[in-house]
């Protein structure tokens, strides 16, 4: 070997070194589309600061695998088509390990072929069950779905010795895909749908349809929809004195429910999770601590209250978090074997226990059932 | 009887603001052949202006001014700025210039304002009154009362004033006004200034009842149209009762035929009508003069 190829060879040698040390310390990319403005930015902006907030703190205490971890978001406006495309951009040009996101069902759904396709780690914030029921290889989520609402109702309306409900709708998303839960589960839970009502978003008076409900002989009402919807239904049960129970969703689990909705919420009924009433869980409650942790963690920084929806990407970063330790690698199967792995894990929602079947791990106990009393919540059991 | 007087005032109450909206778009139409599809974030504005300046401590009366002044500003911004540049241009353009203005200002209201959803208190409370084992909110009187209000001015400000007059004449022909001494620009940007307050008015009127967000103006803009076409554009008695048509089509399709299609009920009622009235239920036929 001659002097010259040696020097070649040992140039090249140091700069394959000094390049694998770089890619060691190369942070991990986390992707994430959510819809923070828009009409479901109630829910993608607080999804979007806890996001940012906990990679922070996390990267402060020294990152994940001795690596850093840098976050890509991108805000799709609530537009299935844009969360398309982000995710299309998040695998291919930022070449991301895992994705934590997807605002709503819809925009979920959109992303779900190309991070399928990609194998890419997708942890959903969206509450719709068809992200996990059939089971894809690649997407889990977090939040409770809106046919375990259904479920937690019901079985509140049964314990309440009644039977018969009316039921009030939206006609998109989430409204219409909570309505279809409930009418699949309502006889299994000896529950009888006398009245199916809906009333298209944004609409501003819901007295027709309730008009109808109350004629139905219907012994509750059950109300499935987030945003204003549900604040004005409320005030109409009101206005039109109907003295029948009523339920809302867990898309309601904001402190902007009660404020709009005004004195016309008290006495309704809702299963959230534990978030809401982190005070009045009992102390040997497992996860008052995570809870409690997480609300004052959020409202000492962001100078606004805490709301659930926040909470399922804390359960995301950190469940993502955690598989990524476990898998000792950032490869995308590894990671995917890791988060079905999870048992026991205490999140915000609940208590989380995956299996190659269910990609979301919440049982009904993630459910509390809450009833608002001097406009503020109350946990009932 | 009780269901029937029900589903009226629910009709009513919503058509009100529907007939608010086509107002303001039969005014601008009227002195200018522009479609203003920012007219529903007039309405957004006087809802949202009135929220925010209230909460910050001024007294309901107070901020509700403001919200009017506020509205009546962007209107004479938005003909200032866009409609007034683009003069000479094709009506399609300027509805797309019209259509450009509303995301603008839906924008910055998410920007100025917020994202979230906000509600007035009640004028005179929240107690319902009863009429004939209905149940009706005070506030709805309030939006019926304010709407015949302005529909009332309006009608007294064109028939009885100068200025009326002269919007008048500019919407009738106006090179002929421009002969007879009328400033047009004038007349057109007092077009936009009171439609903008009508539509902050019928926004700050409904808000107790329909809550309010930076997002409500495209809705109310769609139905407004839909109602101001039904009615004949151009006519503001038309754009009235249109607006209470819709209104009462989609509260009755809702609690008699099917709640889930009741937007589609209301709007085939309308395509059947324009289908045998192509110009709306009072609109006068267009003349093409040679």
């Amino acid at each position: 070997m001659n002097r010259r190829l040696l020097l070649v060879s040992v140039a090249s040698a140091t700069l394959f070194a000094a390049a694998s040390a770089a890619r060691a310390a190369e942070p991990i990319r986390i992707g994430s589309f959510l819809s923070v403005t828009g009409p479901a930015s109630f829910l993608g902006d607080p999804e979007k600061r806890t996001l940012e907030l906990y990679v922070g703190k996390i990267n402060a205490a020294g990152g994940v695998l001795g690596r850093k971890l840098e976050l890509v978001v991108y805000d799709d406006g609530g537009d299935a088509n844009n969360a398309r495309t982000f995710a299309t951009r998040l695998v291919e040009s930022d070449k991301v390990v895992a994705v934590v996101g997807g605002t709503t069902t819809a925009t979920t759904m959109a992303a779900v072929p190309v991070l399928e396709e990609a194998q890419i780690p997708f942890i959903s914030l969206a509450g719709g069950i068809e992200i996990v029921e059939p089971v894809k290889p690649f997407t889990f989520k977090t939040p409770h779905t809106d046919k375990m609402a259904c479920e937690k109702i019901f079985a509140d309306v049964k314990k309440r010795g009644l039977s018969k409900v009316g039921l009030v709708s939206s006609t998109a998303g989430f409204g219409a895909s909570m309505r279809n839960q409930c009418l699949k589960v309502a006889a299994a839970h000896g529950i009888e749908i006398v009245a199916d009502e809906r009333y298209a978003p944004g609409d501003t008076d819901t007295t027709p349809q309730l008009n109808k409900i109350k004629g139905s002989g219907a012994q509750v009402i059950v109300n499935a929809d987030f945003g204003q919807g549900p604040a004005i239904v409320t005030r109409n049960v009101k206005q039109l004195g109907l003295e029948l129970p009523l339920y809302q969703s867990h898309g309601v689990a904001s402190k902007s429910f009660i404020d709009l909705a005004g004195p016309a919420a008290e006495g309704v009924r809702l299963p959230a999770a534990a978030m809401l009433v982190a005070e009045q869980l009992p102390d040997d409650d497992p996860q008052k601590k995570v809870v409690l942790d997480y609300k004052t963690t959020y409202e000492s920084t962001q100078n606004q209250p805490v709301s659930t929806f926040g909470g399922h990407a804390y359960d995301g970063l950190m469940l993502l978090v955690r598989a990524i330790e476990k898998a000792g690698s950032t490869d995308g199967v590894k990671i995917r074997d890791a988060l079905r792995a999870t048992k026991g894990f205490v999140g915000t929602g609940g208590i989380v226990n995956m299996s190659a079947t269910d990609h979301m791990g919440l049982d009904l106990s993630a459910f509390r059932m809450l009833e608002i009393r001097g406009g503020t919540w109350k946990l009932l059991y | 009887m009780a269901e029937l007087v029900q589903l009226l005032f629910a009709g009513l109450t919503t058509g009100a603001v529907y007939a608010l909206v086509a107002l303001g778009f039969t005014l601008i139409f009227q002195a200018s052949e522009v479609v203003n599809f920012a007219q529903g974030e007039f309405v957004m504005l006087g809802g949202m202006v009135t929220v925010f300046a209230y909460q910050a401590g001024l007294p309901l009366p107070l901020a509700a001014l403001l919200a009017v002044l506020v509205a009546v500003a962007t209107g004479v911004l938005l003909h200032r700025l866009a409609i007034e540049p683009a003069k000479g241009a094709t009506v399609v353009t300027l509805i797309i210039v019209t259509i450009g203005a509303s995301i603008l200002i839906r924008g910055l209201a998410q920007l100025v304002f917020d994202k979230q959803f906000h509600a007035l208190p009640a004028f005179s409370g929240d107690a319902p009154l009863r009429l004939l084992g209905a149940a009706i909110l005070p506030q709805s009187l309030w939006v019926l009362g304010g709407a015949a209000a302005i529909v009332f001015g309006l009608w007294l400000f064109m028939e009885r004033t100068l200025l009326g007059k002269a919007v008048r004449a500019t919407a009738a022909n106006r090179l002929a006004a421009e002969l007879v001494g009328i400033d047009t620009r004038l007349v057109l940007a007092l077009a936009f200034a009171v439609s903008a307050a009508i539509g902050a008015v019928g926004g700050i009127l409904v808000t107790p009842i329909t809550l309010t967000s930076y997002a409500v103006g495209t809705l109310l803009a769609l139905k407004g149209f839909a109602a101001a076409m039904l009615g004949g554009i151009g006519n503001p008695v038309g754009a009235v009762a249109g607006g209470l048509l819709l209104g009462l089509l989609e509260a009755f399709a809702a609690g008699w035929i099917s709640s889930t299609y009741k937007d589609g009920v209301a709007f085939l009622v309308i395509l059947l009508v324009l289908f045998a009235l192509p110009h709306g239920l009072l609109g006068r036929r267009a003349v093409e003069r040679v």
